[in-house]
Parts: C-alpha cells; structure tokens; sequence
C-alpha cells in the first residue's frame, strides 16, 4: 500500500501544521486519507464534507497553497515521497482544524436581488428557448465551495473589503438574475450595482479554482461589467436610448 | 480572540504563499516579453522617417493606413497618428489588464500568492476607473480590420503586377492574428449579443446570437490571440524594416524591389 | 429549565433538503415563524446528488402522459404497497411543484418549442422526468434556497438534533427539539408548536451506499424515540448502479438517466442480460428483443421499453444475480455501456456530471468504454407513518416529509418520484404543520426531565468509561447490515444480526471520544451511531417479519411475493424502549382508481 506523508493545520489560529504518515490505498482522494486519519490517529480532527462526489461543495481547502475541493484531488496527483500540506481556507475565519467561519457567504447571499418572473403564457406554462437559458444554466452549476470567494484577492489580502465586495460566486448569482429572459427587474437598473464589481481587475483566478469549471469572469463577471458600463459610461448608447426610448437591448 | 492575533496567525499558517509550483515563471514571461514589445515598438515607431518602414507594396503595420501630410515635420513619425488606438485598445483589454496588473503591479503576482499592497480599490477609482471607457477603443480598433486587410491586399499588388512575396504573407496573418484579437473582445462579445437577455425573440436577435457565438469561440482564446497578434505585429514590422534598409532580401514573385 | 440558548418558534423545520426548504417556505408563507435547522451548511444536504430528475406527469413531451398514469405507474413500482391517497396527492401535484420551481427561478432543459423537457426513467411509462442535465438536484436546492432565504426564515446550519422534546402530557405532543452546535459543542434548546421532520435517509447504516454522511436515520430514529409509529421499515432501495472502483468511490451513484438516455448493462461475456430477467408483471409492456428496445428510444408508441429500465429492485437484483454467477465484471460489478451506443458530444451534453465524475475518480472516459458499475443502497422506502393530507405523524405536533417519511413509495420507489415527494409533501408538511400551530394558543410545555435526559446522553461519550472507538463501530455496524440485511435476506442471517445489535447497543454505550466539543467529528459520529443502531433494529425487525419477496425487500427462504403480505403494512412502534411490530391492513382505494389497474 502507497504511504502518504501529510502536514494538517491542527488547532484554531493558535494551531500549528501536524505531520502524519499514512498508509492508504490506491485510487484514494485527499479526503479519504483525512477519513482514515481520524477513523486512527487523530479522531477529533475538524474536516467539512458531505456527498464526496464533488457534487455539494463542502470539502473546499488548501492543499499544497492551492484551494482545491479535497474529495476531488487524488493522491496520484502527487510524488510518492511529497509531503502534502493541507491548510484551511485563508479568507474566512478559522474555527478548528480545517474547518472556517463561512457564514459571511451567507449573509451575501440574504442580500442577493430575487429572480423576478413576469406572468406566463395563458396556458400556464412560461417558454423560454434552450438557446437563451444555456449560458445561465452554467451558472447553475455552481456548488457553493467558495473556492473562488477563498481564492480573490481583493478579499484574501485585504479583508477591509468583505463589506463592499460581493465575490465571484454572488457575481455568478447576479449574472443569472441579470440574463434571465424572463426576469423583470426594472430596466434601465443594473442588478450588480452596489456589490463591488469594479473591485475586480479580472485575475482570472476565480475562473481557475473553479472546480465546476464555470468561466466566472468570461461569462458572469466581464459581461455584468459591460452591462454596468451600459448604464453609467456609453454615451451612444445614453444617446440611443433617448432618441429611441429604449436600446437597453434587454426588453422581451 | 482578538483580530489581530488572528491575522497574524494566519499569515504565519500561509507565509506568502504554500503553493510550490512555479507559480512565479507566468508573470516573470509576461513582464518580459510585454517589457520586450514595448521597448521595440517605441524605437520602431519613434524612429519614424529615420528607419524606412515601406518597401514594394509592403508597409509596415504599425504605419498602416500610412498618414503623411506634406506639412508634417520630419521629426514626426507618422505611426504616432495610429499607435493611439492599438495602443488604448490593449491596454484596456481585459486580457492584458490581467496580465500586466499581475506582472508589474504585483496585485496579485499569481492566484493564492500574497499581494504586497497594503490596501486595494481595484478600479472602482481614478485613473483605474477609466479601464471601462474600453470600448470606445474598440470602436477604434475596429476600423483597422479592414485598414489592415486592404493593406494585406495591396501587399500582393506591385508595379501592376500580382504576386506574392514573404512580406505578403506576413502582412497577411498579421491582418488574421489582428482581426481575430479584435473579434475576440470582451466588449464586442456584449454589444454583439451579450448584452440581450433573448436570442430566440426576433430574427434579427438569432442573427446577432450566431455572430455571439463567433465571438465567443475567439472569445476563449482570447490570451491566445492577443499574444499571437501582439508578436505578429512585431515581427511583421521588424520584417518589413530590415527589407526596407536592404538587410535582408524578401523572397517573392517580383525581383526585386 | 437550565440555561440552555433557546428559540421559541411556531414551526420547527429539521433537515435542509428538498423536502425541509419547501415546508420551511410554505410553513412561513403560512404566517407562521419558523425555523430550519440543519446538520450541513445550507445548501449541502444530500438532494443536491439527485441526478435525473423530477418526475411530473407534465405532459410536455408525451400528451398521452396524466396523472393517471404517473399514478398507476407508481403503485405498480411500488408493488401495490404505497399508500394509494400519497401515490395519488403526488401524482396530482406534482406537475405544479414543477412549475413552481420554474416560477423561483429554476432553469430546467427545455423542448423545441421552448416548454420543460422531460426525459425516460424506469418504471415511467412517459418520458417525465423534468431535468437539467443530470443535476437536478441542485437546481432543485439551489432554487429552494434562495427562494427560502429571502422568506424571512431563521436558518440554523450545522446544528444536530438530537432528541424531540416533548410536553410531558397524556398525548405526548411533541414541543420542540434538543440540539447542539456543531461548532462549539453548545446545546440548543428550540421551542416549537409543531416540529417537521426532512431528515433524509438512513443508508449510511451500509457500507456500500450513495447517501453522504449526513443519512444516518436521525429523523427515523428521533420519531421513533418519540413513539411514532413507523411503516414499511424493511424496504430499502438498493440502487442499481453505484461506482465500483476504486473502492473510495465505491457506491457513489450513477444516474438512471444513463440507461434513460441510451446506456444499456451488460455482463463479462458482453451480453444484456436484463433479457432474461424480466418479471412477469411487467412482461407486456418490457420489449423482449434487442431490436425492440433500441427501438423503443424513438418510438414509444410501436415499441416497448428497454429491460434495462425496469424498476429499480428488478434490476439490481438482476446484476447481484450476474455477479454471484460469475459472469460479473473485474471489480464485482456489470458494465454499463454508453459508450458504444452513443456518440462522445451527445453522451457530455446529456450526462455532464457523470462524465466528469468517472473522469475525476476514475480515470474512466465513459465517451469511450464502458463504465463498472453494482448495487448501493440509495433510499429508504419505509418510514414515520404520515397522514397523506398534511404529512402528520402519529404524534401530536410531529410532521415529516421526504425520504423521512414513509408509504409513499410502497416496497419500491421510482426513479425521479423522490424529487417530486419531496416538494409535494414537503409543501403539505410545511402547511400543515403551520395549521397546527395555529390552532395551538402558546407554545406548548417543554418537559424538563427529558430535557436533562437529553443533555446527558449527549455528554456521555465524552464520560464513558468505555474504550470503545466510534469509527470502528460504525465500520463494523455497516459491514454487519451489509453482509445480513442487505439485498438477499433469510431468516438465518437476519436472526444473527439481531444478536449482533445487541451486542453492538452494548458497545455504543462504551464509545469514548478525544478532544473538547469544539467541532468535534468523533463526538458527532458517537451521537449519530445511536441513531444508526435504532434504525439497523427496525430494519432487522421489519425484514425478519415480512416472509415474502416483494420491491426493495428480498428473501431468498421466501422468493416470491405472498399474497397476505400484499395487503398489510407492518408498522413499528416504540414503548418504554421495547419496538413492537404489527401488521395493518393497505388503506383501500376507490373503484374508480382502481379500475386503472383492470387493463393489467
């Protein structure tokens, strides 16, 4: 059986990096030799996971410096003599072990705009086309590991920026209320005003962590930032929308 | 326990960075090769009058369409007329604002490694700010597609005569290279169709979705492009300079010039 | 009362999934405030593995489909079990829920003239799963959870209940839970007129399972504490495709929607062997050539379906039978061949995340070979007896709702009727729960003696005096369930797995945990196991009890179905400790809905 040497984050911020070797066995994840860890040498050690299929976005830390989920990164990955260091995320408070303080997530998402349908069609039915739901359907794919919340600088090194600054997942979530054929948030207004967009300068490293492969600043945060600049900094199209009335380009 | 402590902590459990991969080798490549551009491409167009630009049915794209009024002073190059909006189109580009924000202003110098700023407004502030005015310079850059295609053509057309030569062909994926980095642009992916919320509600929307999804597929690659582009114009330009100034001979179906 | 955090609430909602958001929402649309606590983060909870869909008799891509036959559809998987008033609620609502989902913003694949398109699952005789991918899960969560966040409901996340309160009186009302942090160890006392139960499933009792760690029978265990009585505990859908290599990800499940979508099973000799084991109830409808059920993909009117689609228990069965024959595949399992059958951008659109899966975990592309694949337990048919209108338990004030819950899905449930159960009987749950708070004046009294009970227990792994470890235990619990009360039952084994809880009841109440009560992953696992060991005893008890072979529950001393035990339910109930089992006549439905089942 292959050995491991890992090097965990043990404690709270007054912890320190712990080195265990384990023997494990072919086709195992991160995850897993952390299961084995506990199930022998260290049974209190705090590790956040639920479906370990990559599916619910649980088990996000960093291993070797880079956010990655853990259930999702295989021990063939590494060499065999590697030690492999296993840290929380750095962005959000440290609660034990590798466990954070994510809720700042949450109290973003609680200001998040709804999605505001208009009235279906008299049959009941909304219709919408596969062709104008394909690119929010990739949003949709996002599993809420908060790896790219983790991995953005703008609140990884200047954490005086959390309250202004929304992240790339909510980006995502805006990009979906903002493109939604039938949303029917009043025009002229732009969806992402208020959460931080322009704190952005499109590193790109939202886009890499993504362990969904959803292209967060292509798709979701570059194009809310020409729809912000619509609003606030295109005189033709200001122009157009006064001699036309409308040129918003949104309308149904 | 008090915030201070913990943030101390916490860089303590990170140091600068855990990652150990060569995550410095991206940014050390950009900063050089962009440093490189640069340096060429002001001597290149400074130098105006006094490094022939121009041989055959060749010019130089840096020069392209060439502006010379007789009035002009000799001490100024006629690329100055259009860098400009090559110039603006690049720096404001979204992908080169991330390539250089990373090489040269270190913020961040690669993904999940400390930034040494003390504090970070992005572009919400001046001059950051003026990043969003990119696409008035793709209004400008647009016009040089097909500046520089007609320049691409006029390459294969020499003294009444068609053919094609080595500077021909280089004009010509320069033209391509060129082309497809414009077509690639983040801004002109949204005033094509990314700005619509239905593609399916007109005819005219499904058209505008079809060219969408051109631009999205050279919207991809866009680093690629940009990179090709930019060292296709380089060389495009060195090219033509050294046949210009007798250096080297061009290889084509004329003789010589 | 001692000085625990408390919340007073008119509605308790426990468990975060599908079922648990939609009767959160609806308890509070209802007026009443209501609380949601979860073991997870929000948002995490197991539905979101939900792959194929949510079963809606929509009618979208066939208009022959109604409720009707959703209804007759799922009794039949069922194998007549369900309760025919849920099967019918279900199938009646269920289309709504949908659109529903749509209206909060769920983006579900759509038909060419741009309605929600809907896909082949077994047991469907339509194609009438709604779906988006094979996510639909998520969608599905992820939409109940924005839609509830901006409802006003209070969440509690990563917090684990651990006993029902009750009032002390005759009735044994229901009047609150006792939880704790997991963050902190903290206790947590919630005061509630009326507690809903969407606590999932039980499967983590196995070794081979799909369930996330989270499935360990809280709800079933917590209302059966509470006395409530319990139904149809011995069926448990074992499903038949989970990954089987590498053995890290041996049991993650393969969506259905594989086999919807053209994949077909075959054994080490390459043969598709679900030829040769199609039931009789369901040989007219089932095609018996290969001709045929390739046939079937495109045309559902001149052709019958594909074996590889019959109902869940059938098929897993049948490749547990390939397997012990010999002709199995490498790891112990059958191949499940899409490969062949489709090509690569079709199968990547239709089944993204399957793809990925396979590619991730094991290094398989499934655009090129075929996948291996066996049975892993899934689901749990049985559960806390409800009332079909308003999701009520046999307790005053308990509610459950989703896989908690029990009678809905008879011996055997259909693929894609989970997603659609959950928001059905969730939004019933959610109401009625909110009803009976409101016909409550004050909160009801919280039993101070229970409550300390429940603070002790809790405390006990940290202060026994035993050395026993908890992972081990759960291994061994799960090892013991699998190899005895797994897919093929007899008396003998079951027999021996009831000796063998006793004696692993006596080993838990000798676990011993390291550490504080900081996040502490051994101490919730010692509390979880208790759980896990009652719902291992009203499985062992229900499967020895019922001499038959019927759905989810096969006995190899009883291989067919007996006609006594397909007319009564075996229900479970706990008193002073002691779980007693009877048998209950199936409510009966009408003539009317009964002559849907005359054509058979």
């Amino acid at each position: 059986m292959p050995q491991a040497h890992l090097r965990v984050w043990r404690g709270g911020d007054d912890g320190e990096y712990r080195e265990y070797d384990v023997e494990y066995s072919e086709g195992m994840v991160v995850l897993d030799v952390l299961h084995l860890l506990q199930a022998t040498a260290a049974p209190d050690m705090a590790v956040r996971w639920n479906c370990k299929a990559g599916k619910c976005g649980s088990c996000s830390a960093e291993v070797n410096g880079k956010p990655r989920l853990m259930c999702m990164t295989r021990m063939q990955l590494f060499d065999p003599y590697e030690t492999i260091a296993i840290a929380p995320l750095k962005t959000f408070p440290l609660i034990r072990d590798l466990v954070t303080d994510v809720s700042h997530n949450y109290a973003v998402a609680n200001g998040m705009p709804e999605f505001a349908p208009g009235p279906p069609a008299p049959d009941g039915d909304y219709r919408m086309q596969q062709i104008d739901i394909d690119r929010m359907q990739e949003f949709h794919k996002c599993i809420e590991c908060f790896l790219c919340q983790d991995v953005c600088h703008v609140i990884r090194d200047h954490s005086d920026n959390l309250p202004n600054f929304a992240g790339p997942r909510f980006f995502v979530q805006l990009a979906q209320v903002s493109m939604h054929p039938l949303d029917e948030h009043a025009k002229g207004d732009t969806v992402s005003a208020g959460f931080g967009l322009d704190y952005c300068n499109i590193t790109k490293c939202c886009t890499d962590v993504c362990p969904e492969g959803i292209h967060i600043t292509d798709n979701a945060i570059i194009p809310l930032k020409e729809r912000a600049i619509d609003e606030r900094f295109d005189p033709i199209r200001a122009l157009g929308r006064r001699l036309f009335g409308r040129g918003d380009g949104r309308s149904h | 326990m008090a915030q201070a402590t913990g943030a101390l902590a916490r860089e303590r459990r990170y140091g600068k960075t855990q990652r150990r991969d060569r995550w410095w080798l991206e940014p050390v490549l950009v900063a050089t090769g962009l440093g490189a551009f640069i340096a060429y491409s002001t001597v290149s167009a400074l130098l105006g009058e006094h490094w022939a630009f121009e041989v055959g049915p060749y010019l130089s794209p840096f020069f392209e369409p060439l502006i010379r009024p007789d009035w002009l002073p000799d001490w100024f190059s006629p690329a100055l007329f259009i860098l400009p909006a090559p110039l603006a189109f690049r720096t404001t580009c979204y992908y080169y604002r991330r390539a250089y924000y990373r090489a040269y202003f270190m913020s961040p110098p690669a993904c999940a490694v400390r930034e040494p700023a003390g504090s970070y407004s992005g572009e919400s502030r001046f001059p950051l700010v003026l990043q969003q005015l990119h696409r008035f310079a793709l209004y400008a850059a647009l016009v040089f597609v097909p500046v520089l295609w007609f320049g691409a053509l006029r390459s294969y057309w020499h003294d009444g005569e068609l053919g094609v030569g080595l500077g021909s062909v280089l004009i010509t994926v320069n033209a391509f290279l060129l082309m497809m980095y414009t077509f690639g642009c983040h801004s002109l992916r949204h005033l094509v169709a990314g700005g619509l919320n239905c593609f399916s509600c007109s005819t005219f929307r499904q058209a505008r979705h079809r060219a969408w999804r051109f631009v999205t597929v050279a919207n991809e690659h866009h680093r690629l492009w940009a990179w090709t582009s930019l060292i296709g114009v380089g060389l495009t330009d060195l090219y033509i300079h050294l046949v210009a100034n007798d250096v080297i001979t061009d290889p084509n179906t004329w003789g010589s010039f | 009362m001692p000085d625990y955090e408390t919340h007073e609430y008119d509605v308790l909602v426990i468990g975060a999934g599908g079922a648990g958001l939609r009767a959160a929402i609806e308890a509070s649309a209802e007026g009443a405030r209501t609380a949601l606590v979860c073991k997870s983060l929000l948002g995490k909870a197991h539905t979101v593995m939900a792959e194929g869909g949510i079963a809606a008799a929509l009618g979208n891509v066939y208009e022959q489909d109604n409720w009707q036959v959703h209804f007759r559809d799922t009794m039949r998987g069922g194998k007549m079990l369900n309760h025919w008033r849920m099967a019918q609620i279900h199938a009646q609502e269920a289309p709504d829920r949908v659109r529903e989902l749509e209206r909060w913003g769920a983006l579900f694949d759509r038909t060419a003239d741009g309605r929600i398109l809907q896909r082949d699952f077994g047991g469907h005789r339509f194609a009438r799963l709604a779906h988006v991918g094979d996510r639909t899960g998520l969608e599905m969560i992820r939409t109940l959870q924005q839609h509830a966040v901006h409802r006003g409901i209070d969440v509690f996340m990563e917090c684990t209940v651990t006993r029902l309160l009750k009032d002390g009186g005759e009735s044994g009302a229901v009047s609150g839970a006792f939880a704790y942090w997991r963050e902190s160890g903290r206790f947590v006392v919630f005061r509630a007129k009326a507690v809903v139960l969407a606590t999932g499933g039980l499967c983590k009792v196995y070794s081979i399972n799909s369930n996330s760690w989270e499935g360990t029978g809280d709800g079933h265990a917590l209302a059966t504490w509470a006395g409530a009585d319990m139904i149809d505990m011995e069926f448990v859908q074992f499903h038949p495709t989970g990954m089987v290599w590498p053995l890290s990800v041996r049991g993650i499940l393969v969506t259905e929607g594989v086999r919807g979508d053209g994949g077909t099973l075959k054994n080490a000799g390459g043969e598709r062997f679900m030829f040769r084991y199609i039931p009789p109830m369901f040989a007219a409808e089932t095609a018996d050539t290969e001709a045929e059920a390739d046939r079937w993909y495109n045309d559902r009117i001149n052709a019958r379906r594909t074996p590889d689609l019959l109902p869940r228990d059938e098929v897993a069965r049948a490749i547990n039978a390939e397997v012990k024959a010999g002709r199995g595949s490498p790891h112990g399992g059958v191949f499940l061949d899409i490969a062949s059958r489709r090509d690569a951008a079709y199968i990547q659109r239709r089944l993204p995340s399957m793809y990925h899966q396979f590619r991730e975990l094991a290094d398989v592309d499934i655009t090129q070979v075929a996948m291996e694949v066996g049975p892993t337990a899934h689901y749990a048919m049985g559960g806390v007896r409800v009332d079909p209108e308003t999701g009520a338990a046999t307790v005053p004030g308990l509610f459950a709702a989703g896989e908690v819950a029990g009678g809905m899905h008879g011996s055997n449930r259909l693929g894609g009727n989970s997603l659609s159960d959950l928001v059905v009987f969730g939004r019933r749950a959610g109401f009625g729960a909110a009803e009976h708070a409101r016909g409550l004046g004050g909160l009801p009294h919280v039993d101070g003696e229970s409550l300390e009970l429940a603070a002790t227990e809790a405390l006990a792994p940290f202060e026994a005096g035993g050395n026993e470890n908890p992972y081990t235990i759960h291994r061994e619990l799960q090892e013991a369930m699998q190899a005895l009360v797994g897919i093929i039952r007899t008396e003998g084994e079951l027999a021996q797995a009831r000796e063998q809880l006793g004696t692993f009841r006596e080993r838990v109440q000798r676990v011993r945990v390291e550490g504080t009560r900081q996040y502490n992953p051994g101490w919730h696992l010692a509390l979880d196991l208790r759980a896990l060991l009652t719902v291992a005893e009203l499985i062992t008890q229900g499967a020895q009890a019922r001499k038959e072979s019927r759905g989810g529950h096969t006995r190899d001393d009883f291989p067919g179905p007996d006609a006594h035990f397909g007319t009564v339910n075996l229900v479970q109930r706990q008193r002073d400790g002691v779980l007693a089992l009877r048998e209950e006549p199936l409510p009966q439905m009408s003539d009317e809905l009964r002559r849907l089942f005359e054509e058979d």
